[in-house]
């Protein structure tokens, strides 16, 4: 696959899980944080009964970006770890996958906090 | 006037709501993060990782962009235009972490940022942590009843 199809194919499969997203907001009024929240058990679920990576196969970034991409991740990775550990993978198979994502955010917040002012 | 009158009448003049151009906004924003992270991605699959292992440090690079555009203060006027074109991609938890980070600073390190930094993260970590326990359990008992 070249890359500019691998582009085009992140690009459609990323704007039509936040346009999904969008209508959701819309027509059900819930906040962002709760479609959020939403999304990442969706992409939890989807990753355990095994839809969701054929879509990160297909889309790349496409797929793993959005915050389904972060449930299929935590999905994914207990799973992987329960197969190789045991039972304790169940919980520590999702952080393992997720935690440098999780602590960047962690990281860059605290820098943020200190050097920069918010705007109005 | 009765109350189911004046909801119809408020109703009818509130102004129709946009959702054709909110949706599109959405579409066109949200498909150019994942783009940006498509390169992001193939950068670190051309230094020769695989695309699964690649996903980690590219969440990191965008999580990277996702604060430094919040700082900047160009990444709310985003969130404003985008909606869940800007929330929904991983630069959007990121922002969820950075900016009440910055906002709440002045109510101390421990009060402020300490406590508020989670305020939508938390949420989403408790439901996606929690559902993914969920799944490693079922997975499990699934190898339990396989080897039997």
């Amino acid at each position: 696959m070249g890359s500019e199809t691998a582009l085009i194919l992140a690009f459609l499969v990323g704007g039509a899980l936040c346009a999904l997203a969008q209508v959701l907001a819309d027509v059900s009024r819930l906040s962002p944080a709760h479609v959020m929240v939403l999304f990442v058990v969706l992409g939890v679920a989807a990753g355990a009964v095994g839809v969701y990576e054929p879509l990160v196969k297909l889309a790349g970034a496409g797929a793993s970006i959005p915050l389904t991409g972060f449930g299929y991740a935590l999905a994914h990775g207990v799973e992987k770890e329960v197969r190789a550990e045991g039972v304790l993978g169940a919980l520590s198979g999702s952080l393992k996958a997720t935690g440098a994502g999780i602590k960047a955010a962690v990281v860059f917040a605290a820098v943020a906090a200190l050097v920069a002012r918010p705007r109005a | 006037m009765e109350r189911a009158r004046f909801q119809y009448l408020a109703r009818r003049a509130e102004p129709p709501k946009p959702l054709l151009s909110n949706v599109v906004r959405a579409f066109v924003a949200g498909g150019l993060i994942s783009a940006v992270g498509q390169v992001v991605l193939g950068f670190f699959v051309g230094r020769g990782m695989s695309p699964e292992k690649a996903v980690s440090p590219t969440a990191v690079v965008m999580v990277f962009l996702g604060s430094l555009f919040t700082a900047l203060g160009l990444y709310d006027r985003l969130a404003k235009w985008a909606g869940m074109g800007a929330a929904l991609p991983i630069t959007g938890f990121a922002n969820s972490m950075v900016a009440p980070a910055m906002e709440f600073r002045t109510e101390g390190l421990v009060a402020g940022v300490g406590a508020r930094i989670f305020q939508v993260a938390g949420p989403v970590l408790l439901y996606g942590l929690g559902s993914s326990f969920v799944v490693g359990m079922l997975v499990w008992i699934g190898l339990l009843l396989r080897y039997r």
